[in-house]
Formats: C-alpha cells, sequence, structure tokens
C-alpha cells in the first residue's frame, strides 16, 4: 500500500517558509500551523481539501457552505465575547488544486497556545492511577475537587456559547482547550499533579449551526458526557460540576438541562425496521 | 459441511448451497440462484404477492439448486433461513419453506440476520479482512464496523433506504422494474450531464433521504418528465437526441435527474463511510448490499479510498444482490460455533438489528 500523501496544498501557503506543519487528518479538513502576516505570529490553518470523488459543482457547494459556516460562527462568537480562536482569514475558493484551480477552502484562525482537554485529563488520569497508592483522603479529595473546578470552567463556557445561540455538533474533550491564563501559578505547585489551569477556548466549529433550541443544546451536552464517558472513565463520576457550571452561566440553562434527561433515557438508537 | 441457505426477505427469492471442506481450505459455492419477483413500470412489489411468488416457486428453485450442486439431501448438514430484517408475509413464506424442509428431511435450522449474511458474503468473496462496511440495499442503509463480537452500526439512515429513494424515482419515471429500477437508473444515468440542486442531509454520521426525494419528484413533475408517456417517449429517442434537447434550454432531461439524485445521494453515502474509517482508524471499505452493485458507488468509494491511502472491496450482482449463498455462509458460521435455531423459535421478524447479532466465529 502506498505512503498517504496529503493534498496538495491552496495558494499561498504552497510556497509559505517556513511550510506549514501538518498537524492532524479528519475526514473532512486538514489541520495545519503556519504563520500569520509575520514569521513569529503563529496561526492555525483549516483546509476543507477538495473532494475529488464528488461531482465538482456539488464539492464546490458543499465546501463553501461549511467554511463559511463554520467561519459565520466563529465571528458571532467573537462578537460575543465567546472563548474561540478568533478569525484571522477565509477563501472558499482556495486555488492551487493538481491543475492549478480549484483547491479545496481554508479558514485561518488564532493559535491557541495550549493543551486540549483530552491531554490534560488523560494526563490526570495517568498520575492519579501512579498516585493513588501513597495520597491520603484528603490528598484525593483534593485532586478531584481541582477537575471539578475544570469541568465547571467547561460547562460555564459551553453555557456561553449557547447563550450566544450557537450549538457545536461535535463537543468532545479534543474540542476543548485551555489556553494559559495571564495570572499563571498553579495551585499544587511541587507535588507534580499536572496543572488544570488556564481558560477553557471551544474549537471545531465544522460542524456547528445556529440553535437555540433546547433540543440541540441538550443533544451537545449529551455527546460530551458521552465522550467523557468512554475516554475519561476517572473523571465521568465528576460531570455533574460541568453541569452545574452551565446552569449558572445563562437564563435558559436550566430547561435545556431538563431536556438531558429525556435526551439521557432516549438512547442513540431505535429499532429499524428491514 | 454443506448448508442450504433460503433467502426472501424481499422481492428476490435465493436458494444457495455452499460447502465448507472440512480441511478448512476456501468455501465453494455449489449453487446460487435466484428468482425475482418484478412488478409493472411505475409499482412496488407489494408483500401479500410477492410472499405468493416466493412460495410458488421455493420448492422449485431447492429442487433445481440440489441438481445443480449435484449433492444429495443426505450430504446437507444444515438449512439456514433469514430470520430478518425484512417484509413479513415473504419472510414468512421462506421461513414455513425452511421449517418444512427441517421436519422433512431431519436436517437442523439455523436463522440468519439477513445484515450479517451480506457482510461474511463479501468478506469471504473479496478477502477484506477487517473492513468497514456500506450496507446499503433497497431496505438498509448502514455504515458499520466490526468491534467485540458485533458488527456495529455508526451511521445509518434517518428515514428510508437509499434504495428505497432510488426505486421510488425509478417509479416516478416509470422505468421498468426488470431486472432492477436501480440498475435502470444507473444506465439512464450515465446520460446525464447537468448536476440539478438537490438538499444533501449529513447529520453526523448519519443521513437521510425522504428530503431528497420529495425533492426531485418535484423537479420531474414541475418539467414534466414522469408518468407512462414520458418513459415511452424515452425509450424512442436516441442518445444524440436527448443531448440535443438537453442543449436547448438548459431544462434537465430524464438522465440527467437520475444523474444528479445518484451523484447526491452517493456523495452522502461516502462522506458517511469516510468518517467512520477516520473514526475507527481503518483503510479497507466493503461495499454490500443491491445498491454496492452500483459501478458509480463504487468508482466514488474507490477514489475517497485511494485518497485516504486504502482501498475499497465490491462484489457484482451474484453476491451484491440478495442471495441464498451468503445466508449459508453466515448460517454455517454460526452452525460451526455450535449455534441452532430450534424449531419452536423458528420463527422472523422485521425488525432485527445487525449490532444484536452476538459474533461468535471471530475474534
Amino acid at each position: 500500500m502506498e505512503e498517504y500523501k496529503p493534498p496538495a496544498l491552496p495558494s499561498p501557503f504552497n510556497n509559505t517558509i517556513p511550510p506549514p506543519i501538518l498537524l492532524t487528518q479528519g475526514a473532512e479538513a486538514h489541520l495545519y500551523k503556519t504563520t500569520s502576516l509575520d514569521p513569529s505570529i503563529p496561526a492555525a490553518l483549516k483546509i476543507r481539501p477538495s473532494k475529488p470523488y464528488r461531482h465538482p459543482i456539488l464539492d464546490r457547494r458543499l465546501t463553501r457552505q461549511r467554511i463559511i459556516s463554520e467561519a459565520r460562527c466563529l465571528a458571532k462568537l467573537i462578537r460575543e465575547g465567546v472563548s474561540v480562536p478568533a478569525l484571522l482569514a477565509l477563501d472558499w475558493e482556495g486555488h492551487g488544486g493538481p491543475e492549478g484551480g480549484w483547491g479545496g477552502a481554508w479558514l485561518m484562525m488564532e493559535w491557541i497556545d495550549g493543551p486540549v482537554v483530552r491531554v490534560v485529563l488523560e494526563q490526570w488520569e495517568a498520575w492519579m492511577k501512579q498516585n493513588e497508592g501513597s495520597l491520603d483522603e484528603s490528598q484525593i479529595e483534593n485532586e478531584e475537587a481541582r477537575v471539578r473546578g475544570l469541568l465547571r470552567k467547561m460547562g460555564s463556557a459551553i453555557g456561553v456559547l449557547h447563550k450566544a445561540g450557537i450549538v457545536h455538533g461535535d463537543l468532545t474533550t479534543s474540542n476543548l482547550m485551555l489556553r494559559p491564563s495571564a495570572d499563571a501559578g498553579d495551585a499544587v505547585e511541587g507535588t507534580g499533579a499536572p496543572s488544570l489551569e488556564g481558560d477553557v477556548v471551544l474549537i471545531d466549529f465544522g460542524l456547528a449551526s445556529h440553535s437555540n433550541q433546547d433540543e440541540d443544546r441538550a443533544v451537545d451536552l449529551y455527546v460530551l458526557e458521552r465522550a467523557i464517558g468512554s475516554t475519561h472513565p476517572r473523571s465521568e463520576p465528576l460531570f455533574e460540576a460541568l453541569i452545574t457550571g452551565y446552569r449558572d452561566s445563562y437564563k435558559g440553562a436550566s430547561s435545556a438541562l431538563k431536556k438531558l434527561e429525556d435526551v439521557r433515557l432516549r438512547g442513540r438508537k431505535r429499532s429499524m425496521l428491514g | 459441511m454443506i448448508a442450504i441457505g433460503m433467502e426472501g426477505s424481499a422481492n428476490k427469492l435465493g436458494i444457495g448451497i455452499m460447502l465448507h471442506p472440512k480441511d478448512g481450505s476456501a468455501p465453494q459455492v455449489l449453487a446460487n440462484i435466484r428468482h425475482t419477483y418484478v412488478s409493472p413500470p411505475g409499482e412496488g412489489f407489494l408483500p401479500k404477492d410477492t410472499a405468493r411468488h416466493h412460495r410458488s416457486w421455493v420448492v422449485k428453485l431447492v429442487k433445481q439448486a440440489l441438481k445443480e450442486a449435484k449433492v444429495s439431501v443426505d450430504d446437507v448438514d444444515c438449512i439456514c433461513f433469514t430470520k430478518g430484517p425484512g417484509m413479513g408475509a415473504p419472510l414468512q413464506s421462506v421461513v414455513i419453506a425452511a421449517r418444512m424442509l427441517s421436519l422433512l428431511w431431519g436436517k437442523e435450522l439455523v436463522g440468519v440476520n439477513h445484515c450479517v449474511g451480506h457482510i461474511e458474503m463479501g468478506r469471504l468473496i473479496t478477502g477484506a479482512t477487517n473492513p468497514v462496511v456500506l450496507y446499503v440495499s433497497g431496505g438498509n442503509t448502514q455504515v458499520i464496523a466490526y468491534s467485540s463480537q458485533r458488527y456495529r452500526i455508526f451511521g445509518e439512515t434517518l428515514d428510508m433506504a437509499v434504495g428505497n429513494c432510488l426505486d421510488r424515482f425509478a417509479r416516478t419515471l416509470h422505468i421498468s422494474n426488470d431486472p432492477a429500477p436501480g440498475y435502470n437508473i444507473e444506465q439512464l444515468a450515465k446520460q446525464g450531464k447537468q448536476l440539478v440542486d438537490l438538499p444533501y442531509v449529513v447529520k453526523g454520521m448519519d443521513c437521510s433521504f425522504s428530503g431528497i426525494l420529495a425533492a426531485i419528484d418535484g423537479l420531474a413533475k414541475q418539467w414534466g418528465l414522469g408518468g407512462e408517456e414520458k418513459a415511452r417517449e424515452d425509450e424512442q429517442k436516441t442518445v444524440d437526441s436527448i443531448t440535443a434537447d438537453e442543449s436547448l434550454e438548459g431544462k434537465p432531461t430524464r438522465a440527467d435527474l437520475c444523474f444528479s439524485l445518484q451523484e447526491t445521494v452517493f456523495s452522502m453515502l461516502v462522506e458517511i463511510t469516510e468518517r467512520a474509517m477516520a473514526h475507527v482508524g481503518s483503510k479497507q471499505v466493503l461495499i454490500v448490499g443491491g445498491v454496492g452493485s452500483n459501478e458509480r458507488l463504487q468508482e466514488m468509494m474507490g477514489i475517497m479510498a485511494r485518497d485516504r491511502g486504502g482501498s475499497v472491496y465490491a462484489t457484482d450482482e451474484r453476491f451484491c444482490i440478495d442471495n441464498g449463498i451468503m445466508i449459508a455462509q453466515a448460517g454455517m458460521l454460526a452452525y460451526g460455533t455450535g449455534f441452532r435455531t430450534p424449531l419452536s423459535e423458528s420463527t422472523c421478524t422485521q425488525r432485527f438489528r445487525t449490532d444484536e447479532v452476538f459474533v461468535k466465529w471471530r475474534d
């Protein structure tokens, strides 16, 4: 089997120095690290390459729709003061594909210099597993209180997002980042426990949409709950803290949380006919 | 080991005979015959008519299959039948035949999930070891991946099956149901050039087709392209005159509509399959089910898989479209692990999810 080669970058990224570094590849988009304006200013570049299996007209229509929708969500959230990466540039008709023509769409965003919550929680869970034996009850409680604090911050960040009239559509711990805050300094320095400090930043609005419905908000929370359950079993029992953070973040939160109860009961799959 | 597989969950009645050599070498297909109930253009197949068709053909087909396979009744180890999912009446007529044979010959019964039958047959024929499976037919649309003894459903249709969407549009256009409406749409689509705008409905890993059908039915009506008369006109036209027609006023032709419908729904299917592949980290795709024999779908899936550094596995109509050997194959795998369906439990069901089956024969 031949080695995978990512598709050619759209112009001007095909001749920036240094070249953009591929960070992750999803089904839909590739994420690169590049620079904006000045080589010293890092930026995140999200490229939605054209999909050659699709009819070109359909491909352009979908790629354009999706990248613009993502950009609109980001722009709106920035205006509303929600903690998301700033939108720097956008081209829904990127050039420089194989024949110098249509090469997909791209979106450039502010570089968030921090870890994703998934990594932070994984580190914490690993550290806990390693040190569980040597920690006394009050220390364990203290550690769990720190995670509760993080979850509460996550909850209120999601609440602020929903208040702004946007639902994320794909909330996982990989789509939440921690930006080191200005007043850095971890509370538990010295114990070696991983830091859980920082401001929560929401990223990846590829599946986001405008909605003020409790149903959509509840599904957002449910998806995150399931994601935490499957990737962070140690943190799952503390999920209630996220709910608390969410409840206090905006006025309509309690009706969305009521809906969450229904969504949980519903389960994902109905039995399907033939 | 030799098994007879009996399939009749929709309008195809299939009888297959499969041999699993004792020495563990590759399984052999001894017979694979099928008889299809074809309804007139503009109509779908109704359960009661389809059941009648199955009842009147099943004995003939079993006899013919045994003759073709050159095996006697004594050689047969078990009788596998489709337990579900599918249409109630046709399923019942086949399960009754299976029970009868079981009592008559003193053979054990094995109830098989239709979807698992498709998957196991596809794996056997193509040699794909652990693929993401796209199962697309007139009754089902699912993206499936195997994980710890279950075929898990990653994405599926939220309303109708993709094959159903194509079949029903064929009815709108009065396209012949012989050999299959989907096949005739595929042929007509090859002449289509102009892409009309249709809804595109992907929600996460799920998709929906009913809105697309309503939209394209609306377009057919708007341009006066549906109905019997137009179908007859179309038959008389040559390819050239159709192309000439189109260049006249930018009005879509019947072929354009088929083309646009295929391009849109297949893009949706490839997209959700790609998501599942990215999610589970697999590079193989297997397409099974009747719609899986569509060459355009196979081509699109191939391009997607190639761009991900993987490959697509597909089979032709003998194994893609409902058949008896797939039931025999899946049944025999279960039979090999000691699975039996006692007579008292030899029922059938319209609802039988792929992930309900405990897949004991895989690690």
